[in-house]
């Protein structure tokens, strides 16, 4: 073995300038492949996780029926039992309890539908960061009156820091509700959605608002690690299957899942494209290192070395030019890929506004998965192996006499 | 008993729009410490013969027995072993493996014979010496003269220890001296070791040497002079 990966590995620089080129690249597809890929899914994750942590969370439980039908009436009765067991599930590492509904708030003439927030101020700020978006005023704190409204909002309003607005609404079973609020935060969204219709208060005060005290239309719940999220799924299904019912981000972002399948989709054929041209850039050179070697392969023969041997050797070389791009891409792109890892690109212009609308920050961050790029290694590895069998099937039907002549 | 007979050998090549009788009932025996010459003209079929003989290529009839094995049945996997085991081979130009050295190209044979490294390197060094290439040892072919590629061809022929080498014209691509030389040292295996030598040439100066002349015309033995 030691001897046929030695002839091999001269053969390579037998002819330097084309296992340059070769290997040149494999690297240079490597390099896009990781590159682009990279920043496919770093975006993926980041709209994922951005969805999960402004809105849904990786797992939310909701009272029976309320996504068919979002009505204070569907809302679940929240007790400390409850809580207890959704805490207590393994992999659950932070939860959120809200009661969202609509509200019209208006203050002075101006007048706007939105939807109001009650939810638990340090286990908010948590999960989303709430508290870091705040531009103006106090962030909430539990059991305290006072809203917190987004910038647009306020802009809409006109009101400020200490102005009272008016909040009406229909709270649990007809209920009306109506309350005068004191603004004492302002907070800054870039999604233009969240900046300009909604409003966040105390959880205590908003089931007041709704004459709804202990319920809440949903938990959201974090996850220690986002992979398990169909056993812990199931753990919580199984705490009140009678009474809740419980949902992943996927069936409750699913346009965003079909957005980044479907984007995903074209990535993978831009992908398949790419690694097509490779497939055939090291087939070009594993023939050509075939063919010109007819003759030498045929006296091989001739002389007692059996055909899969000599395959050996072309497999050996082929492999070499692979690993040897791959690694060489690899170790390119990584510097490109920590780099945009710890300091995402940020958008501009329309496309900045195109992310935005997807209540995102216009940034475009890079994942880094070792397992990701060990597949395009593993996958270019596929290919040279399929590049092989050409020259395989050369060498097992080489006519040895015919060979040795030149012909 | 002759350690190669070939009975009857015939071999057609019909894939042209005439039949080409290439053979055409070859029946010679070669027995052990021989010093043989093929001689015939361009076409006589020469290369065809000695093909047969080292089992390169099968006859369209007849039959090649070795040591008493009839090689024309042998499946090919099992060819390739007999080749490697009982026959050496030199051929007319670029026998070796030009990304290895002199040393490397001799050691190569054994190392598919499965000959432990240390008897190898050895073995090759020995023989190169004995082809009289001490001081080419580490060179690769490229860095050789034919004469010299010839010599460690003879030595990497000789390195698996067969019981006969073919030669299909070893001397075609070689300057007089050069042919003088590698005759030489063939001779001299062949006086010191027994080694059986079968070569073809149509060089006069060559054949003189031989202690047995096969002459071939038209696929024929014409002429068998000892
Ligand atoms: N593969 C082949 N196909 C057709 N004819 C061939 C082939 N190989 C050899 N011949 C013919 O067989 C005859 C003998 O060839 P060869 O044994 O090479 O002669 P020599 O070695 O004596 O010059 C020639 O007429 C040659 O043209
Ligand atoms: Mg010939």
């Amino acid at each position: 073995m030691k001897e046929y990966f030695k002839i091999a590995w001269r053969n390579l620089w037998r002819n330097r300038r084309r296992t340059f080129i070769t290997i040149a690249s494999v690297l240079f597809a490597i390099f896009l492949v990781l590159i682009m890929r990279s920043m496919q899914i770093g975006t993926y994750d980041y709209m994922v996780e951005s969805a999960v942590r402004n809105s849904t969370g990786y797992i939310q439980v909701h009272g029976k029926g309320y996504w068919e039908d979002k009505s204070l009436d569907n809302s679940l009765i929240y007790n400390e039992e409850l809580e207890e067991k959704i805490r207590n599930t393994p992999n659950v590492s932070s939860i959120v309890p809200r009661l969202e509904s609509f509200a019209l708030v208006s203050y002075g003439v101006q007048t706007k539908g939105i939807a109001v927030i009650g939810t638990v101020a340090d286990l908010e700020d948590k999960a989303s960061g709430l508290q870091n978006r705040l531009v103006k005023g106090n962030y909430l704190s539990e059991n305290q009156k006072g809203v917190l409204i987004p910038e647009g909002l306020a802009d809409y309003l006109k009101v400020d820091i200490g102005d009272s607005i008016v909040l009406l609404g229909q709270g649990y079973h007809g209920v009306t509700a109506a309350s005068l609020s004191e603004v004492t935060g302002i907070v800054r969204f870039l999604q233009p959605d969240m900046n300009n219709q909604l409003l966040y208060m105390d959880l205590q005060q908003a089931q007041e608002f709704y004459a709804a005290p202990g319920h809440l239309t949903s938990v959201s719940i974090m996850l220690e690690n986002p992979g398990r999220l169909y056993q812990t799924t199931k753990s919580l299904s199984d705490i009140d299957p009678d009474n809740l019912e419980v949902m992943t981000w996927k069936e409750m972002l699913v346009e965003l899942l079909q957005y980044i399948e479907g984007d995903n989709i074209s990535g993978l054929f831009m992908l398949g494209i790419l690694y097509v041209v490779v497939g055939f850039g090291i087939l070009g050179t594993i023939l050509m290192m075939t063919m010109e070697r007819r003759k030498e392969f045929g006296i091989m023969v001739a002389v007692g070395m059996k055909r899969y041997k000599l395959s050996l050797i072309i497999l050996i070389e082929s492999v070499v030019i692979g690993i040897l791009g791959v690694l060489a891409g690899i170790l390119l792109s990584m510097p490109f890929i920590v780099y945009f890892y710890h300091h995402p690109i940020q958008l501009t212009g329309e496309w900045a506004e195109a992310v935005m609308e997807y209540n995102m920050e216009p940034i475009l961050p890079f994942a880094m998965e070792p397992g990701f790029i060990l597949n395009q290694g593993i996958v270019v590895l596929i290919i040279t192996l399929l590049a092989s069998i050409y020259p395989f099937l050369v060498i097992s039907r080489l006519k040895v006499v015919n060979a040795i002549k030149g012909k | 008993m002759g350690i190669i007979i070939t009975k009857d050998l015939r071999k057609i090549y019909s894939e042209t729009k005439v039949p080409v009788y290439a053979l055409n009932g070859v029946s010679v025996t070669i027995e052990e410490g021989e010093f043989t010459s093929i001689v015939g003209p361009s076409g006589s079929g020469k290369t065809t013969l000695l093909n047969m003989i080292g089992g390169l290529d099968n006859p369209t009839e007849g039959e090649v027995h070795i040591n008493g094995v009839n090689v024309t049945t042998l499946p090919s996997g099992k060819l390739i072993d007999f080749r490697l085991h009982h026959i050496g081979f030199v051929f007319q130009s670029y026998n070796l493996i030009p990304v290895l050295t002199a040393r490397e190209n001799v050691e190569f044979i054994m190392q598919l014979q499965g000959v432990p490294k240390k008897e190898r390197a050895a073995r090759a060094i020995e023989l190169l010496e004995s082809v009289g290439l001490s001081d080419k040892i580490d060179n690769r072919p490229g860095d050789m003269s034919g004469g010299q590629q010839q010599r460690v061809s003879v030595a990497r022929a000789l390195a698996s220890k067969p019981r006969f080498i073919l030669a299909d014209e070893p001397t075609a691509n070689l300057d007089s001296k050069s042919t003088a030389e590698l005759l030489d040292i063939m001779l001299k295996m062949n006086e010191k070791h027994k080694t059986t030598f079968i070569f073809s040439t149509h060089d006069q100066r060559v054949m003189e040497r031989a202690r047995r002349i096969i002459t071939i015309e038209d696929g024929v033995v014409a002429k068998d002079e000892f």
